[in-house]
């Protein structure tokens, strides 16, 4: 028992760590990110996005991704093409962002949307918001998607079998 | 006085090219250019009438004056998401 004791006593302290693990997380929001591009928004793209607005603070981290569906209407998809007014596209969105940030000011958005011809399977958009509770960071990346489907100047089109078609929605 | 008219989407293939000058009477309204690209451009003629407008990037009323240098879009309903 002594021994162990001892032994216990004898075996050095673990490392108090110089900082906690978390030093390396931004602790204020950042700034929202916001652009339109034609890069691939793959796992690599959202995963960097979710890091880039999670901070120390944040304990809720909502991600939607908008993914290329292979029907619509009861038509078969065989692929899409965005367009943007791309300028506007943005200035809606840091529009989006900003009032984001006056309804949940703990909160911080990355909102990407992409443009060019995309495949089925392939995302569109992304809409990250963290917060640093679960409830309103749902809240915060529900009002970011559907105000950007009823208000930014971006456009799908729709190719068929036997066709093709700009669409709303 | 001349606006810049740009054309996205279904205004772009319908035109066949992305922006072009328009030249408007003075204090000319949203609603006077749209009548004059729609009479000039039969193939706009069929879409106008869904799209919104936009003035210098922001949405704008059909009644909004435009000033020389206006950068003027029409916007068909919106795909996004």
């Amino acid at each position: 028992m002594a021994d162990k004791t001892k032994a216990r006593k004898a075996a050095p302290r673990p490392p108090t760590p110089a900082a906690p693990a978390v030093s390396a997380m931004p602790t204020e929001p950042p700034a929202s990110i916001i652009s339109i591009t034609r890069d691939p928004l793959d796992s690599a793209a959202i995963r960097a996005l979710e890091q880039a607005v999670t901070t120390a603070g944040a304990g809720g981290v909502v991600t939607f991704a908008g993914v290329v569906r292979d029907n619509a209407r009861g038509k078969r998809v065989r692929s899409l093409e965005y367009d943007a007014y791309p300028e506007m596209a943005e200035s809606e969105m840091a529009r989006i962002a900003a009032e984001v940030a006056r309804r949940w000011p703990e909160s911080a958005l990355a909102m990407v949307h992409r443009i060019g011809p995309l495949a089925i399977g392939e995302c569109s958009v992304v809409v990250v918001a963290a917060c640093p509770h679960r409830a309103e960071a749902f809240e915060a990346c529900r009002y970011a998607i559907d105000t950007l489907k009823a208000s930014v100047p971006i456009w799908k089109k729709e190719f068929y079998e036997d066709g093709e078609e700009w669409v709303e929605g | 006085m001349q606006v810049r008219i740009r054309y996205f989407a279904a205004l772009r293939e319908a035109v066949g090219t992305p922006e072009e000058a328009l030249d408007l009477p003075d204090g000319a309204t949203i609603t006077q250019a749209r009548a004059l690209l729609a009479e000039r451009q039969p193939a706009l003629a069929a879409l106008l009438p869904a799209c919104a407008a936009a003035v210098n990037r922001s949405y704008a009323p059909a009644d909004a004056p435009l000033s020389e240098g206006a950068e003027l879009a029409f916007i068909p309903p919106l795909g996004g998401g």
